[in-house]
């Protein structure tokens, strides 16, 4: 039975270390490109082997020192902006809304949850041409509010935060109610702190979605300087793959926030999902 | 004390007002609130605003009526590849997204497994980058360079140099693995959520019951499984069909013979580059008869979302 485990076990950890070598091959190869001479790639393609005499910081220089680099630093700055405030508002919102789904029981509280598990299923896409018209006439097209307010509040948001807040406990409120505290009062003081393991999945999974967004912030910004890093990096890329240097350097530094995001709430990550979860 | 008498009534009200507003009755009502008022003004309005518009024929200052044009505009090559692409696109990401994620979560959650936590950050890790970075680092591995470096590794075994983003095989294959590298890590996380509200005395009573490894995983996990992986099946169906920008950022201006072309990026450039919102509601409505149908299969094949828990 030991050695069967053993083996068991190799195996496993055979299996993940092919895996993980799959998955981060990318990130190596990216890496590899960044710190090569760009006349290289543009001549012999990429080549991954590691010859530490070619190595060169000549892509980042130029992402730091051109014009275009500066280009690029508006579109980190705008995408710091937009992610930062399209995650605030959304983890505000759908925490609210999800809350209110999981603790309370109410009329016409199950028709509008499935209106949540609707929008939900239902492709935004298909929104685009008539928000795009309705940006237009509010005059919210290529501005930040434009990108961020109609989606602001996340129905796959909503469906983990009540999920989450269901499974809370609701003598606390009682408790709470007895001394005098007030609903609104019952969720910022007692039930909110109990949420921030969804929280931090919550702020994960909206923080990426937000800095990794394309199709809408396309749609509405119209303006170089105004351009998210996703747009602004399609931008550049031209059949000719003149702007390598920059295009290279420019995605290596665009991973670089979401991971320290990873990073910072990851310890809430499974468990806010798994807590929250996809009970059914 | 005049004014006293006076004024009570109306802070009266105005208790009243705040104590209902402030009721466990009414409370609920306000925490969904923004829910309602975003349904509203950012779904409902602009469904009904779509459907008008797909039965319209727009120009920048005027509409008109033009009943079923849009929609019969449609019966066109494009759309149909379009269509087509989404659809393979949907197939083969289903095909690569569940059984995938749920095996490698299955291992991470075994006890044999050693250094679970940094494996699970390195598949998690490409869920991270943006497709846009992601096309750009595929861009760079499946250059269309002889030199380029699958084109070398391949060549180098007597295949010969493929220009990847040119044929329609290669162009969807780009597509799926692109999509598929980067969503591994989530699905593979949304598995292990339910893997891990599996309670372990159900295991462990098998385990008495003599029951092996295998009859534990399709005994227990997998029907344990069945709610989650009916979310990630719609959500996969959902996100297949709503495909975009993997393909926008291979071929930005439109690919050979649309060989990347999906059913947003014709909707994108009906709308958006000819301006043309009549045709571009149409197709979206399309999109919507689509995702519903074949959810409501599936819903209806695997069962509902239970409502309560």
């Amino acid at each position: 039975m030991k050695n069967k485990n053993r083996i068991s076990s190799l195996f496993i950890f055979t299996y993940f270390i092919i895996v993980c070598g799959i998955a981060l091959f990318p990130f190596f190869a990216i890496i590899m490109a960044g710190f090569k001479p760009t006349a290289d790639l543009m001549r012999y393609g990429v080549d991954l082997s590691i010859k530490l005499d070619q190595f060169t910081l000549d892509n980042f220089k130029t992402l730091f020192s051109t014009r275009t680099g500066e280009v690029y630093f508006h579109w980190y700055k705008n995408s710091l902006i937009i992610s930062f405030f399209y995650t605030c508002f959304s983890l505000l919102f759908s925490s609210l809304v999800g809350y209110g789904f999981g603790v309370y029981d109410f009329k016409g509280k199950n028709s509008l949850f499935v209106l949540v598990l609707i929008v939900m299923m239902l492709p935004v896409e298909i929104l685009i041409l008539p928000l795009y018209k309705m940006i237009i006439s509010v005059g919210l097209i290529d501005t930040f509010t434009g990108v961020i307010a109609p989606f602001a509040v996340a129905p796959i948001a909503i469906f983990f935060f009540r999920q989450f807040a269901a499974g809370l406990p609701r003598e606390l409120m009682d408790a709470g109610r007895i001394d005098g505290c007030s609903e609104y009062g019952l969720y910022f003081r007692i039930m909110m702190p109990l949420m921030l393991p969804a929280f931090g999945a919550m702020a994960i999974l909206q923080g990426m979605r937000s800095w990794n967004d394309l199709l809408w912030p396309l749609i509405v910004l119209r303006t170089d300087l105004n351009f998210t890093l996703p747009i602004g990096l399609t931008a550049l890329i031209s059949p000719y793959e003149d702007n390598l240097d920059v295009l290279i350097s420019g995605s290596i530094m665009t991973i670089v926030p979401m991971i320290l995001l990873f990073l910072f709430f990851q310890r809430y990550f499974v468990a806010g999902l798994t807590a929250g979860g996809i009970k059914g | 004390m005049k004014t006293l008498t006076k004024e009570l009534p109306a802070t009266s009200r105005k208790q009243k007002l705040k104590k209902l507003l402030f009721s466990p009755k009414l409370a609920p009502y306000t925490f969904v609130l923004p829910f309602i008022l975003a349904f509203v003004i950012f779904f409902v309005y602009p469904i009904i605003s779509t459907i008008t518009m797909s039965f319209q024929n727009i120009n920048i200052a005027t509409s008109e009526y033009v009943g079923l044009e849009n929609y019969s505009k449609l019966d066109n090559p494009k759309f149909y590849a379009a269509l087509s692409n989404s659809a393979r696109f949907t197939f083969w990401t289903i095909v690569i997204l569940i059984p995938f994620p749920l095996i490698t979560a299955v291992f991470l959650n075994s006890k044999l497994t050693y250094l679970k936590n940094l494996f699970k950050s390195a598949l998690f890790l490409p869920a991270l980058t943006s497709v846009v970075v992601g096309g750009i680092i595929f861009r760079i591995i499946f250059s269309d360079m002889e030199e380029g470096f699958l084109n070398s590794l391949i060549m180098s075994i007597g295949i010969p140099a493929q220009e990847w983003k040119m044929q329609s095989n290669t162009a969807m294959l780009l597509m799926v693995l692109l999509a598929s590298w980067r969503w591994m890590g989530v699905n593979i996380l949304y598995f292990l959520a339910g893997l891990q509200s599996i309670p372990k005395e159900i295991y462990e009573s098998a385990e008495i019951d003599g029951a092996n490894a295998f009859q534990k995983f399709i005994k227990i996990t997998l029907p344990f499984l069945k709610p989650v992986s009916i979310y990630v099946l719609t959500v996969t169906i959902y996100s297949g069909f709503s495909m975009f920008t993997e393909s926008y950022v291979f071929w930005r201006n439109g690919s050979p013979n649309d060989i990347g072309l999906t059913i947003v990026g014709y909707l994108f450039d009906e709308g958006f580059s000819y301006g043309n919102l009549g045709m571009g509601s149409a197709i979206g409505m399309t999109l919507l008869a689509i995702v519903l149908i074949v959810n409501l299969i599936q819903l209806k094949f695997f069962g509902l979302f239970r409502k309560e828990d």
